[in-house]
Parts: structure tokens; sequence; C-alpha cells
């Protein structure tokens, strides 16, 4: 405890000053350090939540994708015939989905940020931002069961003999960079969104609808190399295109790897997390007002 | 004087009323189609339209204005006000739940803060997460709670419910963990509203008396009640807020009175003569009144130990058949009635004239507390004739300086003593084996 200032100490050193809106840059991003405890906790809250609630919770993240690449395989493999860059369609859709997932994942849940925390929020100050931050972490977990799936099933054809080559040295340097970039877009997107529904929450919607949608327009059922040279140029406008490229060109070695797209996304990532950052900055003050 | 931690400059905070969006696409559009057809708006809120904020026709009010105050290190600061008066949204600001509109807070140290009766508690945590996650809201590290965890449990009264998810509690419980977590997670500040209401009387004392070690640790308490009693035992000074303003910043009882007579300036003195509508009938006019120590002084503040008069004038404007008599009405803070008094020799009195009405009250039989004194003049001739009748005409506060009679009158109790009075009784207590 900070008692007994010492008479010395002015009157001016004030720990805290409470003001309207802030300028727009003053993003206290010091204050996100001090609050990481908070952090964890938020994190192991989520987690508790999943694994309290249902013995099915953990459990549905593996079927979730199984069936999805199941489907997938049926439809677009089998009745439509689309191309799996020559892999084997299971292992092609779930490298696809494993990361799509985690970007989906961030971005619906920290889409609804106000929305879910109004309760919390009205009573106690903390950076706002922890709570998307939180969501990030705690996704991982989610990604992790994927991943895990897909590193099996890797491993499985590998050993059938399967004509696959991981890379592995960029696996290890490149799948905390593909990830870092894909919880960034996620999260950056899903603080604009949040800032943006506080007056219409039930836009929220059209959140996982776009969602869906936009996963179409990803690589991700689908090679990028599919694309008609005239059209590819917009696929590549995707920030996200480049990353799933990437991530299946390290894991599977088929795919688009291209340094010039990567750029892209980590550049398209960082402006879209400052731009999220600045909004929900601007938003989380005076937002407990209109709850 | 130790030096200040909170200071607050020209605070103001508006507030959106009127169109406020309904939160849901469907209901906007919704009404809008109800508005095309010349339809009502189907989502107006029932008594929103004659609120007293729109009569200025503009959609704005200002729940607080141009509020300026210090306070000091180790100060348990009272805030009072009717409902609605921007109390708690003072408390919101100040925990940086919300932003003012103008003006700035300073502060020096940690903020705990306990607003309204919801907590910071997530219901699927067990009370132990939930100490945890309050404490990391404060900004406190793992060990620093670690520390205190066992004190907190204790004071909770929470120990066997401990590793039960929050929402399991009951409303009393949860109060209890939150104003623990609160008091003695290391915060130099405390801010508390309204909210120990809920808790039982066992709790609330327990409250009480951990918020005055609270400041008398130099750590500085802002608390926000309607219970006078509260605020006169806890707090030495009082901020009284009316619709957004500060209207007073003073001791404690000079506060808690105003709060009672609304701001009258002098509630202890009042002179009624020049009244638009004077106070009389049946040829009697009441002139003034006033609480008096006993020199004649007229005063606030009574000691409990002393006794005081209550002294009103009046005229008889003609001769009387049977001379009236003056009754005076005691009521507690809380309307209840006390006693009525009245003397009893003034059938005499029945010439026209000046009279001057005074009434020796000894000490020792008020409790401590505000009490309202009513001014009547009533003639007995065929039936009760009430001349006048002034209700809380005059407000008094009886203090106990609780250290100066600690040891003699209280045998070391230093709580609330219950009850409107408090005489000395004689008592007899004998050994008998
Ligand atoms: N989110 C809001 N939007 C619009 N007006 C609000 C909002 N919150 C509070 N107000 C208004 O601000 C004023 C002050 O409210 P506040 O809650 O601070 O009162 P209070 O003094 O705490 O009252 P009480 O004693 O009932 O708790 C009220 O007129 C209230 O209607
Ligand atoms: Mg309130």
């Amino acid at each position: 405890m900070r008692s007994n200032p010492t008479p010395s100490s002015s009157r001016q050193d004030w720990t805290l000053v409470i003001g309207p809106r802030s300028g727009w840059f003053e993003l206290h991003l010091a204050d996100l350090w001090r609050y990481r405890d908070l952090l964890w906790m938020f994190v192991r809250r989520d987690f508790v939540a999943v694994y309290k609630q249902t013995i099915l919770g953990p459990i549905w993240f593996f079927i979730q994708p199984l069936l999805t690449t199941l489907t997938f395989t049926i439809i677009f493999s089998g009745v439509a015939k689309m191309s799996t860059d020559g892999l084997p369609p299971m292992l092609f859709y779930l490298a696809g989905t494993t990361p799509w997932n985690y970007f989906a994942t961030c971005l619906t849940k920290t889409s609804t940020t106000f929305k879910d925390n109004a309760n919390l929020f009205g009573k106690v100050y903390f950076p706002r931002l922890i709570t998307p931050l939180s969501i990030v972490v705690s996704t991982l977990i989610q990604f992790a069961i994927q991943f895990f799936t897909l590193v099996i099933a890797l491993g499985w054809y590998l050993l059938q003999g399967a004509d696959i080559h991981p890379n592995l040295s960029g696996i290890l340097i490149g799948t905390p960079l593909l990830i870092l970039m894909l919880g960034g877009l996620g999260l950056g997107c899903g603080v604009i969104i949040s800032s943006l529904t506080t007056k219409y929450r039930d836009l929220a919607f059209l959140v996982t609808f776009g969602v869906q949608l936009a996963m179409y327009a990803t690589p991700v059922v689908y090679p990028l190399a599919v694309a008609p040279t005239e059209h590819r140029f917009w696929l590549e406008l995707n920030p996200i295109a480049g990353i799933i490229e990437a991530f299946r060109s390290l894991y599977l070695g088929a795919g688009t790897f291209s340094w010039g797209l990567l750029g892209y996304s980590a550049g398209f990532t960082t402006m879209t997390l400052l731009l999220g950052i600045l909004i929900f900055n601007r938003v989380e003050k005076t937002f407990m007002d209109t709850v | 004087m130790s030096q200040s931690v909170i200071q607050v400059d020209k605070l103001s905070k508006l507030y959106r009323l009127g169109e406020v969006s309904t939160g849901t696409i469907s209901h906007d559009l919704n009404r809008w189609w109800h508005r095309v057809r010349g339809r009502d708006d189907p989502y107006a809120m029932v008594g929103q339209v004659n609120d007293r904020s729109r009569k200025g026709e503009s959609d704005y009010a200002w729940a607080l204005q141009d509020i300026n105050f210090k306070v000091a290190q180790g100060e348990a600061l009272g805030i009072i006000g009717r409902n609605g008066a921007g109390k708690s949204t003072l408390l919101k600001i100040l925990s940086r739940v919300t932003a003012p509109t103008s003006g700035s807070i300073k502060v020096k140290g940690r903020i705990a803060s306990l607003l309204e009766v919801g907590t910071g508690f997530h219901p699927e945590l067990t009370g132990r997460e939930n100490i945890f996650l309050n404490g990391a809201i404060l900004g406190m590290r793992r060990h620093e709670i670690r520390q205190k965890l066992d004190e907190i449990v204790d004071f909770s009264g929470c120990a066997a419910y401990l590793d039960t998810p929050v929402k399991r509690y009951s409303s009393g419980m949860t109060v209890r963990l939150a104003f623990a977590v609160a008091a003695f997670l290391d915060a130099e500040i405390l801010v508390i509203d309204e909210v120990l209401a809920v808790g039982d009387g066992e709790f609330q004392k327990k409250c009480l008396g951990k918020m005055t070690d609270v400041a008398d640790s130099g750590r500085t308490l802002l608390f926000v009640s309607h219970n006078m009693g509260l605020i006169s035992s806890l707090c030495k000074r009082v901020i009284l807020l009316e619709e957004g303003r500060l209207s007073l910043d003073a001791p404690a009882s000079e506060g808690v009175m105003s709060y009672y007579t609304h701001g009258r300036s002098t509630p202890y003195k009042a002179d009624f003569s020049n009244r638009q509508r004077p106070l009389s009938g049946h040829g009697a006019t009441l002139l003034a009144g006033a609480v008096e120590d006993l020199s004649g002084v007229a005063v606030a503040e009574i000691d409990i130990r002393s006794g005081f008069q209550v002294r009103m004038r009046y005229r008889l404007e003609t001769d009387t058949r049977t001379g009236p008599f003056p009754n005076f009405h005691v009521t507690d803070s809380a309307g209840n009635y006390v006693f009525v008094t009245a003397p009893l020799n003034t059938r005499l009195l029945t010439g026209s004239g000046v009279y001057d009405a005074v009434c020796h009250i000894p000490g020792y039989l008020l409790n401590d507390g505000t009490y309202f004194i009513g001014l009547a003049l009533t003639f007995m001739e065929k039936g009760v004739k009430v001349a006048f009748f002034e209700k809380d005409a005059l407000c008094v506060n009886i203090i106990d300086p609780i250290h100066a009679t600690l040891d003699s009158d209280r045998n070391g109790y230093s709580g609330h003593v219950p009850g409107p009075i408090r005489p000395r009784l004689d008592w007899c207590v004998s050994q008998l084996s």
C-alpha cells in the first residue's frame, strides 16, 4: 500500500486523471500489460466454462471439424469434383478449415464483446480490450484440438506413404506467425464489428452469416491456384487467402506460398488491428450509457 | 490537513434521453413503419412523455453539473441526495465505468468500487475464483490476492461455499463476498454505492465496523446511502447532490439535516411572520419557532447529554374565551411519532397579544438522530379547533459524541443504540448467590 506519501511529493502526482473522451491515440496499451493477470483469469474462465458445462464441449471441437471435412469431401471433392491440389481431400480440407476456424471463431466471438459483457462492464473498470484479447487466447484451445486432429491425419497419411512433403523447418517458424496473423485479423475485425454493433445488437446475426459466406471467398475448400488468372487478383485481395495458402503449403507442401501475399496479409492485419483498437477505445468510454 | 487523494473539477455528465435506439434494428424499423403510417411509437416507454427533463424540449439531461470537491486522504465522505440526484453517476465516473462529458477527476491511488447491487462476479466461477478475478480486475497480482484470501473468506462468512459457483449464492451472500473483496483488497480508495441494504443486520454492522477501520487506517471512503443513520455514524463530512448539482458540502449532521429539510437554510430556526399565506386560523397566527440550547441560542445540533428548548412565538389577534394551548409534535426522521407535548396551564391566557411558548426537553430523552418538530396551537371549545399546525416546522440533530461518553454511559459499546428515545433509567442489579 502506498500510504503515507512523503510530504515532499507534490500535489500534482496523481496516479489517474479521469476526463472526457481521451484523444484518438491515447490507447493505454501499457494498462493491458499491467492487467495481464486478468487476461489469464478470463482465459481460464472461458476454459472452465466450456469444460464445466458439458462433457461434449471439448469433444465437439473434435467432431465438428471432422464432420465439416467429411461434408466437404463428399460435396466438393466427391460430387463437384473440385481440385484439392492433388492431395487427399480429407487432409486438404482439414488443413484449410483448421486455420479458417480459428480466424472465424475469433471474429464471431469478439464481435459480441460489448453485448456479452454489458453486465461486467457496468460494474467495474479494467481495460476493456482484455476481454476480446482473452477470447483470442482461449480460442487457441479449440485451435489446438483441431490442429491435433490435422497432425494425426497427416501422420497417418505419411505412414501410408502418401506423396506429401511438409516443410518441417518452415512449420516451426511459420506456424506461430500464421496463428498470430489469424488471431490478430480475427480480433481486429471482431472488435470493429463489436463497436459498430453497439447500436443495433441484432445485426450480429449478419456476422455469422457473413463469416460463412466469406469462407467461400477464401481458398479453404479449393486451392488458390484453381482460380482463373483474371479473377485471381480479387481472391488475393482477401487477406486471409495468403495465410491459409501459406499454412497449407507448410504442412502439406502444396499450394501457393507467396511472401508478397503474406506481407500483404501482415500489413492488412496490422492496419485492421490498429483501426479496431482505435474504434473500440472510442466506444468503450460511453457504451455503458446506452445499455 | 492531509493531502487530497481525489480532486473533482467542474465535472459534468450529460445523458441522452428521448429517441434512444431500441437496440435492435427490427424494433427501429418497426417504429419507423408505425410512424410512416401515423401510428404511435410502439416502444415508447410509459411515463417518458411527462418526464420533467423533457420540458425543456431537449433530449438531453444533465445528470451532473459543475461538481467540484476534494477528498483528503483517510476521509470518509458521505454522498447523499434524493433518487436521481446523480450519486450513482458520480461514483460510476469515479470508477471509470462511464466517462464524464466535461471536467475531470484526479485520483491518487487505486479505487475499489462496489456499485449498486450487481457485482463484477462471474456466475459460473466459484467464490474463490471470483475473488481472484476481482483482485485481478483491481490490477492486483495473484500472490497479492493470495495473501488476503483468508481474511476475505473469513469476513464474508462464505467459507462453506467457497468452491461453489457464485450463481448458487443468495443475493445477500453475493454482497457479502463482494464487500469483503472490495474492502480487503489493497485499494487506497473504497467507493460504495447503496449495496449493503441487501445484507442482514449482523452483516451490515460488520460492514460498518470494517468501513470505520478502513477510514481509520488512512484509506479513503466514499459512501452513498439513503440511510442517514449510517451516513452520520460513518462520515464526518457529506456532500449533498440535488438534481445533479452539488448543493452542500458540509459536516455530516448539517448535511443530513439539509437532506431532510430539502435544503432550507436554518431548519432549526424559522420565521413564519412574512409568509405569503400566514399560518393562522381562529384568530391566531404562527410567527416563529426555534430550537435553542439552554442559554437561548438557536442551534442545529444538540449533545444527547444536555437538554434543549423549543420556542414558538404566536399572536392572538383578538381576545378569546378559552386560552388556546400550544403543542409540539416530535417525529423521527422516518416520520414516526415520538411524542406530543403541551402545557397544562394556558386556559387563562385569553387576551390578544404576542406569546412565547417554550418547552424544555431534557437531555437523555431523545436518542441520537434527526428529529422534526411540528408546531401547533389548539383551542378546546365545542370540540377541538386547530388554529395552525405546521408539520416538521423545525429540525434538530441529536448527536452522541461517542468518544466522550464511551466509558461512562455506554459500557464501552460503540455501535448504534436503536430506538427513538434513550432515557436514563434507574436500575438495580444485585448479586443473589
Ligand atoms: N444511462 C442513462 N441514460 C440516461 N439517463 C440516465 C442514465 N443513467 C442515469 N440517468 C439519469 O441520470 C440521473 C441521475 O441518476 P443516478 O443513477 O446517478 O441517480 P442516484 O442519485 O444514484 O439515484 P438513486 O438514489 O435512485 O440511486 C437520473 O435522472 C437518471 O435518470
Ligand atoms: Mg443510485
